[in-house]
């Protein structure tokens, strides 16, 4: 198979004032791969994936994306946004639109789908993460695990080549981010490409393709998920897989 | 005895004491030392009085100054809704020139006198606007024609439309500044959250206010905006200085014609009390709902 890299960092640095929070990052995530990343809290996972939509501007560096090279204020950025999606720790939804305006404004306003057509997604994306019958809610009436699927549903709408998801389930009940992870699998089995900030180590090992070790604003390990959890190559990764698995 | 009676200490009924004391002294002060004849029972003939070669009620000074208090606080009160939403919007904005004049239009409301600054409008803004669109002219006109009575409804006496632009201009313009501030304070509340998930689906920067932002920090805004609506009516009493025939120029002009110094102010002191008060409390209910 012929490998397709769609983001493509070398030597990627960002600093907020003088705190260096990436380092020289090297990473190739290629056309259909799911990537996840860990790392201990700070080591800069957010601050990566964040870049990859240009949420963030990194200082140093290259940074391609879908054959873009991002640079702040680059015309397309907004472009690269629409084909880029993005589900954050907090959901994000917005409040002050039902469940299917949070997901038809995109399409509608900056895909400039007609409505009826941005509805079919809509209800479409809705039943695939199985709360179709919520549409008509406002998002403070859904639970977090609910609120979650939605944005997941609200990011799928704009039809993305690539998912970035910040930590979807760390503001979540325990008893609802199995209702997320279910969701993302199923879309993981689409073939969708995918790169995951989460600790959630029993969903990076179902569907990873590539795990991908970080701390201290570097790379320090990328290895397939058999390698990785089995026998990490750094004694780094040993020693933060050892505290999480514990519990 | 009614319970919040019982609920007064002692300290409390010293100040009620000291209080009604101290207001008794100045009344009899009052009655002793000025020779003050009131005649309260003048005052409902200025707000509505009957007249017999007519035979019709028609409205006196001080509802005609209450009338046009309404209108122009209306008119203006738009106005400064519109430019103030715009200002708090430039206040946000990326573009460092659009906020600094935005910043620098604030700045300088809030630091000079507001009589200064009713003055400072109506001689370089409102009286130049009124020229160059020949208004004067064109009001005259529509009062001659048949059509009068309805412009008159909303705008009063025809002859007096410049004024009342001026009126409002230069009102909404310096309430907006205020109204600037509150859109911003709203605008600032919206979590950063929101404004990133805007953007990640691809929105632009007006898309992100427009669809997003706005209609939320709008909502957030209402009761901030309601009280400033009421400032805007207290407010309102300094452009009689630019002549413009409100409320407090109708009481100057019917104390200097009748010397019901005392009546005529507590009237009208009552008066914009009660519309100012009323306003609140209605705020206040709707803002439960």
């Amino acid at each position: 198979m012929v490998q397709t890299p769609i983001i493509i960092a070398e030597g990627v640095g960002k600093y907020f004032g003088d705190f260096k929070a990436l380092t020289d990052v090297d990473l190739i995530v290629n056309q259909g791969e799911r990537v996840v990343i860990c790392g201990p809290s700070g080591s800069g996972k957010s601050t990566l994936i964040r870049c990859f939509n240009g949420l963030e501007n990194h200082d140093t560096g290259r940074l391609c994306v879908d054959g873009m090279e991002l640079r702040e204020d680059a015309p397309g950025m907004r472009q690269l946004r629409q084909d880029v999606g993005m589900v954050f720790q907090q959901f994000n939804l917005f409040p002050h639109l039902t469940i299917l305006e949070n997901l038809i404004i995109g399409p509608m306003k900056v895909r400039k789908q007609s409505r009826a057509a941005a509805e079919a997604t809509a209800r479409k994306y809705l039943e695939r993460v199985r709360i179709p019958e919520q549409a008509d809610k406002r998002p403070a009436q859904l639970s977090g695990g609910q609120q979650q699927r939605v944005a997941i549903a609200r990011a799928l709408c704009m039809q993305p080549r690539v998912m970035l998801f910040d930590e979807p389930t760390s503001a979540l009940d325990p008893e609802m981010i199995g209702e997320v992870l279910d969701v993302m699998v199923e879309l993981a089995e689409t073939g969708m490409t995918m790169v995951v900030v989460t600790h959630e180590m029993g969903f990076a090992r179902k569907v990873a393709d590539t795990m991908v070790f970080m701390e201290a604003g570097r790379i320090v390990e990328v290895s397939p998920p058999e390698t990785f959890f089995t026998a990490p190559k750094s004694q780094r990764a040993r020693v933060f897989l050892d505290q999480i698995l514990e519990h | 005895m009614p319970s919040f009676l019982k609920r007064l200490k002692w300290a409390d009924w010293l100040i009620l004491i000291v209080l009604v004391g101290a207001f008794g002294y100045v009344g009899l002060r009052l009655e002793g030392t000025l020779n003050y004849t009131w005649r309260w029972e003048l005052i409902p003939d200025y707000f509505i009085r009957y007249r017999e070669d007519r035979q019709e009620w028609f409205a006196n000074l001080l509802l005609q100054g209450l009338f046009a208090t309404l209108r122009i606080c209306i008119y203006a009160g738009i106005l400064a809704a519109i430019f103030g939403t715009i200002l708090g919007v430039a206040r946000c904005a990326e573009n460092l020139t659009i906020r600094l004049l935005a910043r620098t239009y604030l700045e300088l409301l809030r630091n000079i006198p507001p009589v200064v600054i009713i003055f400072i409008f109506f001689f370089f803004l409102s009286q130049q606007l009124i020229d160059a669109l020949n208004m004067n002219a064109w009001a005259r006109g529509i009062a001659r024609s048949d059509s009068a009575p309805a412009w008159e409804f909303f705008f009063g006496d025809m002859r007096r439309f410049p004024s009342l632009v001026s009126g409002v201009l230069v009102l909404g313009l310096f309430q907006a500044a205020f109204v600037g501030e509150i859109v911003r304070a709203g605008i600032q509340s919206i979590p950063k959250g929101q404004f990133e998930a805007a953007r990640a689906i691809g929105m632009s920067r007006s898309q992100e206010m427009r669809y997003i932002v706005m209609p939320q920090a709008l909502r957030k805004v209402v009761p901030p905006m309601a009280n400033q609506f009421i400032s805007l009516i207290k407010d309102s009493s300094i452009i009689s200085l630019i002549s413009v025939q409100e409320l407090t120029y109708k009481t100057v002009e019917l104390v200097a014609s009748t010397r019901l110094i005392f009546e005529a102010w507590l009237t009208t002191a009552a008066c914009y009390f009660i519309l100012c008060f009323g306003l609140s409390l209605l705020f206040r209910r709707l803002e439960k709902h």
